[in-house]
């Protein structure tokens, strides 16, 4: 079984970030690390060809200025080669012109029996890429997966919903989205960061894919406006008078969450 | 507030600093090039600030536990999930040969490593380190047998490793060691195993259930064994013995009877380990023991040495984390309201005291670390040989002074949080209560002192430390030609007329009058270390300097405070060698 996934790398979010306030963008010009979103379909993918006994897990990325770093990580974490598709042409690409450049990084890689996005991306997202590339790739496809099995060429997903789950049958090859926190990513090991060091990276261009035109020529979108994010409202303190409990319990179930 | 975020940008401008580049250059690391080391780096880092580091503080309250009946040792469940996503991850081997399924990089880059693990959890770490220790002794002296049993495993962190050197009534001086060894069958030296009696204490992760096996390394005396250090061989003893291909026998005859109640490191048990007839095989040769643990002494000393870096660091980031939240006061940047402690000049003095003092003491140690690398690989035997004196010269100085700058940053720290640093719950409490073993173990920090002024100073005339000297004249000269760090190299060119001037009186005095010399060894030491330490500040300023590193502005004015904080306030000659008498007489 084969498996390829996209990856985003993305600057550390763990640094302030900035914007371009030309494009209304976000600044990726320094470096980027592995989106967090994204460990876990790299984790999903490498427990399910270690599932199905065979098979191996490649990596599609688009990204600024020959970046790596990030499908280094995914590559230590076990995932056998990789396509970089980097072009400064590439520059205020839309999700959908996005969504091109990938299915074609993965129609280059020979296509997979599943390929795996995350939900969203952790630094700027539309939650419609993988959508739009199972689209233009004639797949099913498959949001919100938590757990995925493989029966022969049927996956059972679990999906997730706001109240519970979907059960969710597909044939293969298909397209699922994995939700964030669903498995626990495999720390990079020593002898996984060596490997990485010799294992196959492609990087290639949009015209390399045959993708044009591209970057904000190709953009069906502009972006008009940035704000601020509204702060964070603050906690509600509840005195402890040892009947506290009770208070939230009704709090959990105005929200419905019990 | 508690985490660890490893402090990669640091570490690798200190790696520079201190020559990791030439390093990479010799043979024997081959195909490990800059961008590989930062890749492991970073891949440790990860590991150090998410899995290792959230274990600290649980593991700090929970301590270790011994069973009585059973004799088993427990630690709070999160360490040993740490060890074992350590030891998964391959880590260990990342130094050792790859012969044994090492990774054979550079210590230089192990330390780095290791600094991490320290900073992420001072009592975890202090496992590796005594495995890599006991790893660095069986593949220098373990016969073929003995390496294809034990290596493999060590390497890979199936089993850990201990050291049994300490007994009570054999601390600083190892040749009152009573522990005994007897021949199973056949003479002495022909023997293949020995019964190992006696009880020793203070055995760091003497006992413990994360891995299936320990492997005990043992100072005992063997029958007829000549008085004092002359007599002591060396023996491996495993927790469970092992048949020939290996494998896991009975549990062998050394038992936890006692865990020490400490002041810090809780998480890492301090074990009385009895051994009753235990049978262990000879490392070594017969009475060759001290010579054997001698060989690693220096990297272990290293190791400890690298602790108060490690736990300096952990102390500042909490530190900084708390100065930019606490408010108090109005500083003159502030109009309303009560502003951050950290925009107090006293305090930003103490933060900045800390960071520098942690850059300081890491340089320290990598030096020493990277002279102990080229020692051991170059393929030059003169320059071997130089790289061996200046290791063995800087041993001394990289164990106590980061360990007693360790402990005066914890306890910045501590200050920096006013009442809430003496109280537990901040978590900088631990910082201070974990720093104060560093000075102690592995050769309390006085005899480190009387290390380097007799062995390391008086016996070679001082032929290595002015080798070092005459180096650090070369960083004066390169600072005094940039402008921003002429007045850093003042200081210094004074600071190395002081060390010069105490060196000579020290290998004139020593022969005749070493009392004089030993009262004021301790003084000697930080005057040496203060000087090569700023030095290595200047040196970094410098590099980053010359490359318009968007640090240089941080990196000058870290080596400006150094030195004029610290160069200009060294140990005089007066009270290097105010002498022996006057300390008898002013004691009562
Ligand atoms: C938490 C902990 C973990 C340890 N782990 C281990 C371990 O894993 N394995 C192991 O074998 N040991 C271990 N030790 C033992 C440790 O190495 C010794 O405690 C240390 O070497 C000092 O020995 P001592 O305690 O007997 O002190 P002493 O030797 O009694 O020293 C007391 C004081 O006298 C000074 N002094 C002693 N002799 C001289 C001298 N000749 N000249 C000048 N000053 C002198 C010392 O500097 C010190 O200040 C550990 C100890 C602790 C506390």
């Amino acid at each position: 079984m084969n498996v390829i996934v996209c990856v985003k790398q993305i600057p550390d979010p763990a640094l302030p970030g900035a914007l371009d306030s030309s494009s209304n963008t976000l600044k990726r010009d320094g470096k980027l690390i592995l989106d967090e979103s994204d460990s876990y379909g790299v984790e999903m993918a490498l427990q399910l060809v270690t599932a199905a006994g065979g098979g191996e897990v490649s990596l599609v990325s688009m990204a600024p200025n020959g970046e790596v770093s990030g499908l280094r990580t995914a590559l230590a974490m076990g995932a056998a080669k990789a396509i970089l598709v980097s072009d400064p042409a590439l520059k205020g690409s839309d999700a959908l012109t996005t969504a091109k450049v990938l299915a074609a990084a993965v129609q280059r890689l020979g296509g997979a029996d599943l390929i795996i996005g995350a939900t969203e991306s952790s630094d700027g997202y539309t939650g419609t890429v993988p959508e739009q590339i199972a689209e233009i790739l004639g797949l099913p496809s498959v949001t919100f997966a938590k757990k995925v099995t493989i029966d022969g060429s049927t996956m059972h997903i679990e999906r997730q919903t706001e109240q519970g789950y979907d059960e969710v049958t597909s044939p293969l090859p298909a397209l699922i989205s994995v939700t964030a926190g669903v498995v626990e990513p495999r720390y990079p090991s020593f002898k996984g960061i060596m490997a990485a060091k010799s294992k196959p990276l492609e990087t290639v261009t949009a015209a390399d894919l045959g993708i044009t035109p591209v970057g904000w020529d190709g953009a069906g979108q502009t972006i008009v406006n940035v704000s601020q994010a509204e702060a964070r409202k603050a906690g509600e303190v509840i005195e402890d008078d040892g009947e506290t409990f009770t208070k939230v319990v009704s709090y959990l179930e105005n929200l419905k969450l019990i | 507030m508690d985490s660890y975020v490893a402090p990669l940008d640091d570490i690798i401008s200190a790696l520079r600093t201190v020559g990791l580049d030439e390093i990479l250059t010799l043979p024997a690391f081959e195909g490990i090039d800059r961008a590989t080391v930062a890749d492991v780096l970073g891949g440790f880092a990860k590991l150090a600030g998410e899995v290792i580091a959230p274990s600290d503080r649980i593991g700090d309250a929970v301590g270790a536990m011994l069973d009585t009946t059973t004799g088993d040792v427990t630690v709070a469940p999160e360490i040993a999930t740490a060890y074992a996503r350590y030891s998964e991850g391959g880590w260990t081997a990342l130094s050792a040969s790859a012969e044994f399924g090492g990774g054979g990089f550079p210590g230089l880059v192990a330390a780095a490593n290791r600094e991490m693990f320290g900073s992420a959890n001072l009592a975890l770490s202090l496992n590796p380190v005594l495995t890599q220790s006991a790893i660095e002794l069986l593949e220098r002296w373990a016969d073929e047998r003995q390496r294809s049993v034990f290596l493999a495993r060590l390497i890979d962190g199936t089993w850990t490793g201990t050291m049994n050197l300490t007994e009570p009534d054999a601390g600083s001086d190892l040749g009152a060691v009573r522990t005994t060894a007897t021949p199973i069958g056949g003479d002495p030296a022909n023997a293949t195993r020995y019964a190992i009696t006696g009880t020793k204490i203070f055995i760091t992760w003497g006992e413990h259930s994360m891995t299936e096996n320990i492997i005990h390394l043992v100072l005992a005396r063997l029958p007829g064994a000549p008085e004092g250090t002359r007599g002591i061989s060396l023996f491996i003893v495993p927790k469970f013995n092992l048949d020939d291909a290996g494998a896991l026998l009975e549990r062998n005859g050394v038992h936890c009877l006692a865990l020490e109640h400490k002041l810090g490191i809780h998480a890492s048990p301090t074990c009385v380990l009895q051994f009753t007839d235990a049978i262990g095989e000879l490392v070594g040769s017969v009475n060759g023991g001290m010579e054997a643990m001698f060989s690693m002494m220096n990297p272990a000393r290293l190791a400890i040495g690298l602790q108060g870096v490690s736990v300096g660091e952990r102390a500042l980031q909490q530190s900084s984390a708390f100065a930019h939240e606490r408010r108090q006061g109005r500083s003159k940047d502030t109009t309303s309201g009560a502003s951050l402690i950290a925009e107090h000049p006293d305090v930003k003095r103490m933060l900045l005291d800390m960071a520098v003092t942690v850059d300081a003491s890491r340089l320290l140690v990598y030096l020493a670390v990277a002279a102990a690398d080229v020692a051991n690989n170059h393929p030059d035997a003169e320059e071997r040989a130089r790289s061996q004196r200046r290791m063995e010269l800087l041993t001394p100085l990289a164990k106590a002074w980061p360990t007693d700058e360790g402990v005066r940053v914890a306890s910045l720290g501590v200050q920096i949080h006013g009442g809430m640093g003496f109280i537990e719950e901040t978590g900088i409490a631990q910082r201070y209560r974990d720093a104060r073993i560093t000075p102690i173990y592995e050769g309390t920090n006085g005899i480190q002192a009387i290390d380097l002024v007799g062995r390391k100073i008086a016996r070679d005339n001082g032929l290595a430390v002015n080798e070092l000297l005459d180096e650090i004249s070369v960083t004066i000269e390169r600072a005094d030609g940039i402008a921003e760090l002429s007045n850093a190299a003042k200081s210094l060119s004074e600071a190395v007329h002081q060390c010069r001037a105490a060196v000579t009186w020290i290998v004139e005095q020593f022969a005749n009058s070493a009392d004089a010399v030993l009262a004021g060894a301790t003084v000697f030491l930080d005057l040496v270390a203060t000087t090569v330490a700023g030095s290595l500040l200047i040196k970094q300023a410098a590099d980053h300097v010359e490359d318009g590193s968007p640090d240089a502005t941080m990196r000058v004015a870290r080596a400006e405070f150094f030195a004029f904080d610290r160069l200009t306030r060294l140990p005089s000659l007066q009270s290097i060698t105010l002498g022996n008498e006057l300390l008898t007489a002013g004691l009562r």
